[in-house]
């Protein structure tokens, strides 16, 4: 499910200037051939979402959910506002102002690794991925 | 002006994490030090070009500022809003993120936002989204934070501020700034960094607790003006409840965006300034950062398209580290929140429960007067000048102070004015003092100064008991005044007597005046004052001098 998640965001970077809208006045349309994902998305993608594709297994599954989801293409969508979420015609429930959660911390910390006087223990600040050159990633070889 | 001309630079901010297209100008030589040309408001020197040959700078200040909400509970959960709890005690399964838990809107949180979009002349959109923005920190659990990228609650409103453009305070300037979008996000937890121990130490009572960012277009030209604009909108926010606004407590956050260029060029190359936790750093870092800017670009370099800190102590901006350069947050829309719909009194609908409504007109009808309108009033109703209409809403309860003492005196408004503005007021800012915890309450100082009103005691006596009433040890007015003997002498001939002594014992000075010398009549009023120990009227004494002295003064307006 994370792969077709991706695969959708993936299609959106690479191809911007495509809305479901301006797709032109096609019925079926078949998409157009498959493009293999580049490295350099594919390390952007390693590092903004911290996922491993591990192997040239991994970047295949990608490449098929990508076409998978450019199935998408067939339908004819001129003039239809894109949704969103299925509940666009439900009403936001609106919440009363009042305090009726919190005062856990002994249970929220159950679950933590380690923690110090009831603060959740973390790694300093933000490490980011090491860049391409510098990390072991078979995605160097492509 | 130069300044004026240079300042005619509108356009549309850029946002979004851009690469702007960096202006290195023309061939520099560098600029002597102390020349560096800023077109800002009239307190800077603007060199206008042709004078020296070198182009003026455009500085533009954007600012992107964040107010928590005023709330007993969270944007999306019901735990508790509350600054300095025990870590994680506030904090419920939806703040921690953990899975199966679902976010809920607050109402108060969406009125909240309503009435500070009504107050800056937004339009309100009945429609408007919440998205994900994707990044990673310790701080924020889910991984996302729900805010709204895409069709925000408010949108194309603006705040008018002042500033004074002389030193002397007695010239104020009006000026506007567009407001491009109110939205609603969610605030995250606190990071408390340990070095020594290599670890971030994270508490989540902050997180999820609704906030309200509204960005500014980038309209500012320096420090002063940022920092003008702030303080308009902590009092519009604090004057409407919407939100407490106060920057030392993290319920107002300011970042700034500034770049420089020189007029008819495009903007420079932008950098964000964080970590300004005061209205006075504001204006520091911003002033700081155009001058750094100015100096690089000046000095051959570029500047880069990076996040710094400001540190106060040092009064300088630094490369933050921790900032990974270009962000990619992947927006999305928030799956598990349909469209907010808001309503007026012409699309109410008719069969819904009225707590699941909120009625933008109905907001509307109640917002309180902003502080723009108190000032009006204020300067109507008492005719005091627009500069002190600034200075007692400047100050929490100082303007209740001032009414609560015209009504209680028959001194007229414009004297009273002075006394509270001048004499309380530089009392409480020595003593740190906020007016609540005043020690001379508003009827104190009322009778006060009906004693001075009716000519019991003079201005400076006035001044030594309101000394005394400080010290707050219970004694009213009369009883300091007796007690000091400071009451006017009312003995119109022992008055006569001192002052013919004085003429007597001055030989000198009398025959300067009777020369011509006027202005030395001031220095015998004087010591008429040191023999009475400041219990005579001065303007009687001038009088009386004058009569005695047989010359005539022209007549001076008695302060």
């Amino acid at each position: 499910m994370r792969a077709l998640a991706l695969a959708r965001w993936v299609r959106a970077w690479r191809v911007p200037a495509r809305g479901h809208s301006g797709h032109g006045g096609h019925g079926a349309h078949r998409p157009p051939p498959q493009q293999k994902v580049s490295v350099e998305v594919l390390d952007h993608l390693e590092h903004l979402a911290l996922v491993d594709f591990r192997d040239s297994e991994g970047v295949e599954r990608l490449q098929k959910a990508i076409e998978f989801a450019d199935q998408l293409h067939e339908v004819n969508t001129d003039g239809v506002e894109p949704m969103d979420s299925v509940l666009e015609d439900r009403c936001l429930y609106l919440r009363e102002d009042d305090v009726t959660e919190g005062n856990c911390t002994k249970e929220l910390l159950q679950n933590a690794r380690e923690k110090v006087e009831e603060y959740f223990v973390a790694p300093p600040g933000n490490i980011p991925l090491p860049k391409l050159e510098e990390r072991d990633t078979f995605l160097q070889g492509s | 002006m130069a300044a004026m001309a240079a300042r005619a630079c509108g356009g549309a901010w850029r946002r979004g994490w851009q690469h702007g297209r960096g202006v290195p100008g023309p061939a520099l030589s560098p600029f002597p030090r102390g020349q560096r040309a800023v077109a800002c408001n009239a307190r800077v020197e603007a060199v206008p070009a042709g004078k020296s040959g070198l182009a003026p700078w455009v500085p533009v200040v954007g600012l992107e500022i964040h107010a928590q909400i005023s709330s007993n509970s969270k944007l999306f959960s019901g735990s508790q809003v509350q600054f300095a709890a025990p870590p994680n005690s506030l904090v419920s399964f939806f703040d921690a993120s953990l899975p199966g838990t679902l976010p809920v809107l607050n109402r108060r949180c969406v009125e909240a936002a309503v009435m500070t979009g009504l107050a800056l002349k937004c339009s309100i959109n009945k429609k408007s989204l919440f998205d994900r923005k994707h990044y990673f920190y310790a701080d924020l659990p889910a991984g996302y934070q729900i805010t709204q990228q895409r069709v925000p609650i408010a949108v194309n409103g603006s705040l008018s501020y002042s500033l004074c453009i002389d030193s002397k305070m007695s010239q104020m300037v009006t000026k506007t700034v567009r407001i491009k979008q109110i939205q609603l996000e969610q605030d995250s937890g606190k990071s408390l960094h340990d070095d020594t121990r290599s670890q971030t130490l994270v508490d989540l009572n902050r997180a999820g607790v609704g906030l309200m960012e509204v960005v500014m277009e980038p309209d500012m030209c320096c420090g002063e003006e940022a920092a003008a604009a702030v303080r308009e909108l902590q009092l519009i926010l604090q004057t409407l409840g919407s939100s407490q606004a106060v920057m030392a407590e993290g319920q107002l956050r300011v970042d700034a965006n500034v770049s420089v260029h020189h007029p008819g060029e495009p903007y420079g190359v932008r950098t964000e300034v964080k970590n300004i936790n005061s209205i006075r750093f504001l204006a520091k870092a911003v002033d700081y950062e155009i001058q750094r800017q100015i100096e690089e670009l000046e000095n051959g370099g570029t500047i880069l398209n990076e996040t710094r800190a400001f540190d106060s102590k040092l009064g300088c901006t630094v490369p933050m580290r921790d900032k990974e350069g270009k962000q990619d947050y992947r927006f999305m829309p928030e799956p598990n929140l349909p469209p907010l719909i808001l309503y007026d009194a012409k699309s109410l609908p008719a069969n819904m429960n009225q707590q699941q409504v909120i009625n933008i007109d109905w907001i509307h009808e109640r917002l309180p007067d902003l502080p723009s309108v108190k000032r009006e009033k204020l300067v109507e109703q008492y005719g005091i000048l627009p500069e002190h209409s600034f200075a007692l809403l400047n100050e929490d309860g100082l303007a209740e102070f001032y009414e609560n003492v015209v009504k209680q005196t028959r001194m007229k408004p414009k004297r009273v004015i002075g006394w509270v503005l001048n004499n309380l007021l530089s009392y409480l800012k020595q003593h740190s003092l906020t007016v609540k915890e005043s020690p001379v309450s508003s009827f104190l100082l009322a009778d006060l100064l009906n004693l001075l009103e009716k000519k019991e005691i003079s201005s400076t006596a006035a001044k030594q008991v309101l000394a005394e009433l400080w010290k707050g040890e219970g004694k009213t007015p009369l009883e300091i005044v007796k007690e000091q003997k400071l009451q006017l002498l009312q003995d119109q001939k022992e008055l006569e007597q001192i002052c013919q002594a004085v003429i007597d014992r001055q030989e000198n000075e009398v025959m300067a005046i009777k020369a011509g010398n006027l202005k030395v009549l001031n220095k015998l009023i004087g010591l008429v004052q040191r023999e009475t120990q400041g219990r005579s009227n001065p303007v009687l004494v001038k009088q009386l001098l004058e009569k005695k002295l047989e010359v005539a003064t022209r007549e001076k307006p008695h302060k």
